[in-house]
């Protein structure tokens, strides 16, 4: 047991006791709180995987804006701040049902699959993986194209919401 | 040094949950906490592929990335109509929102 | 020698033989002392954290013409600490109806935001936490989770004044990140890095301030704005709100918000230093020693913080919706324009001498400070001439 995977273990766990209570707790702004937490473990979890970039950019993009986002949309939408009513709805044991399935089904596929305990590879010292990120986003021959749609996309999104959410006086 | 299993089964896990949230909550917001967990199990999945694969090879952090641009909006237009729908209706619930016309 | 030259590696070397002949996995051994040394860090902050009460204390008695704190101590130095027996014994209330958990959890977040953007600060050239190369985005990621502490307080509060604070706040942190992210980028596109260090590495010939005092000053006002303070403390603002988004935190939660804010301040100030007046290098003294370095660094965090200080007392608050505009409709779209002649220059300028570079880079800024000073001027004076046109009739009808 090495330091590495004991930290992972916490965060790991940490990670999916925060998603469970996102989906089962029945106050909505602490389900929104929880997802908070989860968003932050799976940052925990990037940086472990050498992806630090990555991370932060979980924690701005994530915890910055769309939680956010989310809390105000949770506080707008409710008539009264008690959760009295239920927040299951009449199928939930079908959905738990699928949910245990589907994670049965990934599990069985994962051992059939011989590549499973592969070892990371050593990442050279003079590899740095934001630069390359960086010039692979914005080269034709890699990516640029993508990551413009992506943006446009971004832009769409943005005129659409104001679009949606504006109220005519 | 962590095996990849472990991330996998993390990843498959943190899925799993956000499915049953997204199967069973009324909420509509609630639906969509749901699915930001499914796209960050998909996120995990994706950099631990890219760090247990060729490093040099960036795709699964630019997969990544588009992952998280998607996400934005996604959240951003979603609860655009939330709002919306909640200020014709009055409601959030998801099975109450049965007409196709208001 | 080596101590002086090199502390913390020099420290974390010695504590881990120890730790090894204890019989301790070397593994551990070095997750515990990093540990160690974090802790170490977090004591010091805390430290320099009490003192920052009694400068904040005597700084603004001097702009308001009085002599503040001088009863406790040599000029008032021991005031902190009766600060803090004071806090701590005072009555702790929560409000009825309450979110317990949310409620209680802000202050710590609070001040946990400002504690975290200490990891990648470089104190000296070799006495710094991580060398993150991503450190500039680090600062907006801490930034987000200070926006998280405002809203669980404000929502945990269960009260209706703290609920309009902690809202006007995420507006305007949301907001004003924009210009600050893009003036992070005019650094990061000097030093070629978002490494802190590297790009204070990369301002041994000059200060990015000379070559880009826009961005620098747009960098302070944002600045300004995320912290919450004067003129921008609309969260706060006691003659609307009673105190905003704390004004049901009492004893040492309520100290949690205030010395968070007053580090907070002290953290910008450093930052700012960092990315546009060298950090701790001050005409090659910093190679001598990095104690030496970090009391250079020190004094500019501390210059930095003065000056945040000066502004807050000795501007007025404005409203809510004329900084809302200010940020959208002028600050947002000044830095846009900055950041995309930065970049276009620093293409065109790549190859010609420094002396070339430093010059065409100011004079860009200059004009388009000038240009944006311009149309501000031509807006607000159609502005003015509409409600002035209006006037005779309002006068008329008296």
């Amino acid at each position: 047991m090495t330091p590495e995977k004991i930290i992972f273990l916490i965060v790991a766990g940490a990670t999916l006791v925060s998603a469970l209570m996102v989906v089962t707790t029945r106050n909505i702004v602490h389900a929104a709180f929880w997802l908070i937490a989860a968003l932050f473990g799976v940052a925990a979890i990037f940086a472990i995987l050498n992806a630090g970039f990555i991370a932060v950019v979980q924690v701005v993009v994530y915890i910055g804006a769309i939680a956010i986002l989310f809390i105000f949309a949770v506080m707008l939408t409710r008539k009264d701040l008690r959760d009295t009513s239920a927040q299951q709805n009449r199928n939930w044991q079908a959905g738990a049902l699928i949910a245990a399935l589907t994670f049965g089904g990934l599990a069985a596929l994962f051992q059939s699959w011989e590549k499973l305990s592969v070892a990371a590879p050593a990442i050279p010292s003079s590899f740095d993986a934001v630069a390359e990120l960086g010039s692979q986003l914005t080269s034709p021959s890699a990516y640029v194209l993508p990551f413009e749609v992506a943006s446009v996309l971004l832009l769409a999104a943005m005129i659409g919401a104001v679009y949606i959410a504006f109220t005519r006086k | 040094m962590i095996p990849l299993s472990w991330y996998l089964f993390f990843s498959a896990a943190l899925f799993t949950i956000g499915l049953f949230g997204v199967l069973t909550r009324r909420n509509v917001i609630a639906i969509l906490l749901g699915i930001e967990l499914m796209l960050n199990a998909v996120n995990v999945n994706l950099v631990a592929f890219w760090r247990y694969g060729d490093v040099a090879a960036m795709t699964g952090q630019v997969f990544a990335i588009i992952v998280f641009a998607v996400a934005a909006a996604e959240v951003s237009a979603g609860l655009a109509l939330v709002i919306s729908v909640y200020r014709r209706s009055n409601t959030v619930v998801a099975e109450d929102l049965d007409l196709l016309k208001f | 020698m080596d101590f002086l030259n090199d502390p913390l590696k020099v420290t974390a070397e010695w504590l881990e033989g120890i730790f090894g002949a204890w019989g301790m996995n070397a593994a551990f051994a070095h997750v515990l002392v990093v540990f160690l040394g974090v802790l170490l860090l977090l004591v010091l902050l805390m430290v320099v954290d009490i003192f920052l009460v009694w400068m904040e204390r005597k700084v603004v008695s001097r702009f308001q013409d009085r002599i503040g704190p001088n009863r406790v101590g040599p000029y008032g130095l021991i005031q902190p600490f009766a600060d803090i027996i004071k806090l701590v014994i005072k009555e702790d209330i929560t409000p009825n109806g309450a979110d317990r958990a949310l409620y209680n959890l802000a202050p710590i977040l609070s001040m946990m935001a400002v504690l975290m953007v200490w990891a990648v600060v470089p104190i000296a050239p070799v006495i710094l936490g991580t060398d993150l190369n991503v450190g500039v985005l680090f600062l907006i990621a801490a930034g987000a989770i200070g926006t998280l502490s405002i809203i669980m307080a404000g929502w945990g509060s269960n009260n209706k004044f703290a609920l309009i604070g902690g809202f006007r706040q995420v507006a305007v942190m949301v907001a004003f990140e924009v210009p600050m992210l893009t003036m992070l980028l005019i650094p990061t596109i000097f030093a070629g890095s978002m490494n802190m260090n590297a790009m204070i590495q990369a301002q041994d010939k000059i200060w990015y301030f000379v070559i880009s005092p826009l961005g620098a000053l747009i960098f302070l006002i944002a600045v300004i704005a995320e912290l919450g303070r004067a003129p921008f403390d609309l969260a706060e603002g006691e003659s609307e709100l009673v105190a905003g988004f704390n004004t049901e935190y009492s004893g040492m939660k309520f100290g949690m918000f205030y010395a968070g804010e007053l580090l907070h301040a002290m953290t910008f100030g450093g930052i700012w230093a960092i990315l546009f007046f060298g950090g701790y290098r001050f005409f090659g003294l910093e190679q001598v020693s990095p104690f030496l370095a970090a009391a250079i660094f020190l004094a500019k965090a501390l210059i930095g913080y003065w000056i945040i200080m000066w502004v807050k007392y000795t501007m007025v608050r404005i409203r809510i919706d004329q900084m809302l505009a200010f940020n959208w409709i002028f600050l947002t779209p000044l830095s846009f324009v900055l950041l995309m002649v930065t970049a276009l220059m620093n293409a065109l300028l790549r190859g010609t001498p420094s002396w070339v570079y430093g010059i065409g880079m100011f004079f860009s800024n200059v004009i388009l400070a000038w240009l944006a000073l311009e149309i501000a001027r031509s807006v607000s004076r159609k502005e003015r001439e509409k409600i002035e046109g209006a006037k005779p009739l309002a006068e008329a009808h008296h």
